[in-house]
């Protein structure tokens, strides 16, 4: 046996399996194309409510003029659409209909063909998400800017992690299906503060300062509304937002592997 | 030295008791009750590398229980196991490279591509360079019959080429031991055939290790020359399926459709009636009297329809439990 292999040899083969696992998810992604479409237009929750605060009688957002608050919305769209995680509901389905026992009894790790398929997910979104920006931007041309070359480059930096520090949490959640066969209705639950606290229904700024002092402790804001900040142009705290996120996944993922651990201790195979 | 080698297995199952009824369920939803369930008892057996060995038990006897425990799939309760020199519950690498198990109605390949995709998948995980997964794929297509269904979705694919391909993939990293859980399930006899045609072959070819489960006799009087005989958990015969066979009364089922109700007194001379519902009788028939049998059926009654099979495996292994002759 080859007890020492180079680094070089496993990253080659490190890179096989991400390229062979990205490539067969997208090809499996874009066989539901029409699904994708569907779900890219049921994300357009910041849209509608650009919709409510832009009319006549809301009280104005500190430091948002009506532009930028256009701005923002569009933002928030754009960054929901890359953070969207299904870890939970995919793993629940693959356990109860016995899926998850072939993957299971393979050398690598189910999780990471969950992340392939995510973000596979995300690129055959990604055409979908420009042809809805650009019909606002035909409806509304005031409603595109420029982002800066630095703002655009930190805010795909921000919304991969922000991607990567949901995906986590749910995947820490995503293991109590080892104890219940119904863990997804916890992520249900956590829908309702993350929609309220990240941003997408208002920018933090509109919100009272206790609520938004408690928000920030929260890693909802900084799933949408730093990354979306920092693509239309606003001002937040750079390397702490960075640092929260980061320190957030260095939380999750420990956890996640725990329960991983622990949750194989008593699965079942049901189903298979 | 034995390559999978199981000492007092035990798997014991917590499950839901949960009474029919609205009432029942109240209770159930105020407070819950569970109960365990012994699957697998104390279990013990060892397999040499190269064996084909038959896993035969009724349902719910504890066969895919032991598979899985095998597998690395699930801890056992109780008790030790060892495969390839592993335990399998803790699922290093090196044991996940070292075997295959398949399942007659789950499957690993990806539903709405191609088996192609799915292989190529397995390879990289499997770490199998480009071109020897392409040589391995040729070899065992070649062997399995199989052509244009490996770029057809699988969800296109028959059942009988769905399992060849299922097959394909679990042999690709050229597995130690193979776990087969009801291979043939659902295939027809033509599939069926070529899928044991297949086994043997590999196992001849590779000297791969294979414990399989099934229902079908056919499977196992084909591939297997030892057997493991398990009921309610517990194995109750492990040894030569020829001495097995002595064991079993050779015979043969016969279902009848008369044109008149009949009553049960009238086939006692024919053999064994095992059901009788109006004009539908099934009766088990000592293979030797088939033919005698079945000529005096066909003149004594007027008959509508005449089926003959073989028995399903776990009546026969019931009978035998019932007449008390496995030890």
């Amino acid at each position: 046996m080859n007890w020492f292999r180079p680094p070089s040899h496993a990253l080659r083969r490190a890179s096989r399996l991400a390229r062979v696992l990205l490539s067969s998810q997208y090809a499996l992604m874009l066989e539901f194309r029409a699904e994708i479409v569907l779900w890219a237009l049921s994300g357009v929750l910041p849209l509608i409510m650009l919709g409510l605060w832009s009319g006549a009688g809301v009280v104005p957002i500190p430091g948002f003029t009506p532009e930028r608050l256009v701005h923002y919305f569009l933002a928030a769209f754009v960054v929901r659409q890359f953070t969207i995680v299904w870890v939970i509901h995919a793993f629940e389905e693959d356990a109860l209909q016995g899926r998850l026992s072939p993957a299971l009894l393979q050398p690598l790790n189910p999780f990471w063909r969950y992340l392939a398929a995510h973000l596979s997910e995300q690129a055959t979104r990604l055409p979908f998400v420009l042809a809805i920006v650009a019909l606002v931007a035909l409806v509304h041309p005031a409603a595109l800017w420029w982002p800066s070359p630095a703002g655009f480059l930190l805010a795909l930096l921000a919304t991969q992690l922000a991607f990567l520090v949901r995906f986590a949490i749910q995947s820490a959640l995503t293991m109590l299906c080892f104890w219940s066969e119904r863990a997804a209705a916890l992520e249900r639950l956590l829908l309702i503060p993350y929609l309220f606290l990240s941003g997408l229904v208002a920018p933090l700024e509109a919100f009272p300062a206790p609520i938004r002092s408690f928000a920030l402790h929260t890693p909802f804001p900084w799933m949408i509304w730093f990354p979306a900040q920092l693509l239309s142009g606003g001002t937040v705290p750079v390397a702490q937002g960075f640092g929260v996120l980061a320190a957030w996944g260095v939380l999750f993922v420990p956890i996640a592997a725990l329960l991983w651990r622990a949750g194989l201790r008593r699965y079942s195979a049901m189903g298979a | 030295m034995p390559i999978i080698r199981a000492e007092g297995l035990s798997k014991t199952y917590r499950v839901a008791d949960k009474q029919p009824g609205f009432v029942g369920t109240l209770r159930h939803f105020v407070a819950r009750r569970s109960r365990d369930v012994a699957a697998v008892r104390e279990v013990s057996f060892t397999i040499e590398p190269g064996e084909i060995v038959g896993f035969l038990g009724p349902n719910g006897a504890g066969k895919t229980t032991t598979l899985k425990m095998l597998s690395g799939l699930i801890h056992p309760s109780a008790g030790t196991v060892e495969v390839a020199g592993c335990v399998p519950f803790r699922r290093q690498g090196r044991f996940l490279r070292q075997i295959s198990l398949v399942m007659g109605q789950k499957q690993q390949l990806i539903w709405d591509l191609p088996p192609l995709d799915s292989l190529r998948v397995n390879a990289a995980v499997y770490g199998i360079a480009d071109a020897e997964a392409n040589r391995r794929i040729t070899e065992l297509a070649e062997m399995l019959e199989l052509g244009d269904e490996l770029t057809r979705p699988v969800r296109k694919l028959s059942l009988g080429e769905r399992m060849k391909a299922e097959l394909l993939a679990a042999l690709l990293h050229r597995p130690a031991v193979l776990f087969l859980d009801e291979p043939t399930l659902g295939l027809d006899v033509n599939a069926q055939a070529r899928v044991r045609r297949f086994l043997a072959d590999i196992n001849r070819r590779t000297g791969t290790t294979v414990l399989l489960t099934s229902h079908y006799m056919g499977d196992i009087t084909a591939l297997c020359p030892r057997v493991l005989l398990i009921h309610q958990g517990r194995l109750f015969f492990d040894g030569r399926l020829d001495a097995l066979a002595d064991r079993l009364t050779p015979c043969r089922e016969v279902r009848l459709e008369l044109v008149e109700p009949q009553p049960a007194a009238a086939f006692a001379r024919f053999g064994t009636l095992e059901a009788l519902e109006g004009r539908k009788v099934r009766l088990l028939v000592p293979q030797e009297q088939l033919t005698d049998a079945v000529a005096r059926l066909l003149t004594t009654f007027a008959v509508l329809d005449l089926e003959v099979s073989e028995p399903p495996i776990e009546e026969l292994i019931g009978r035998l439990f019932q007449q008390g002759v496995v030890e």
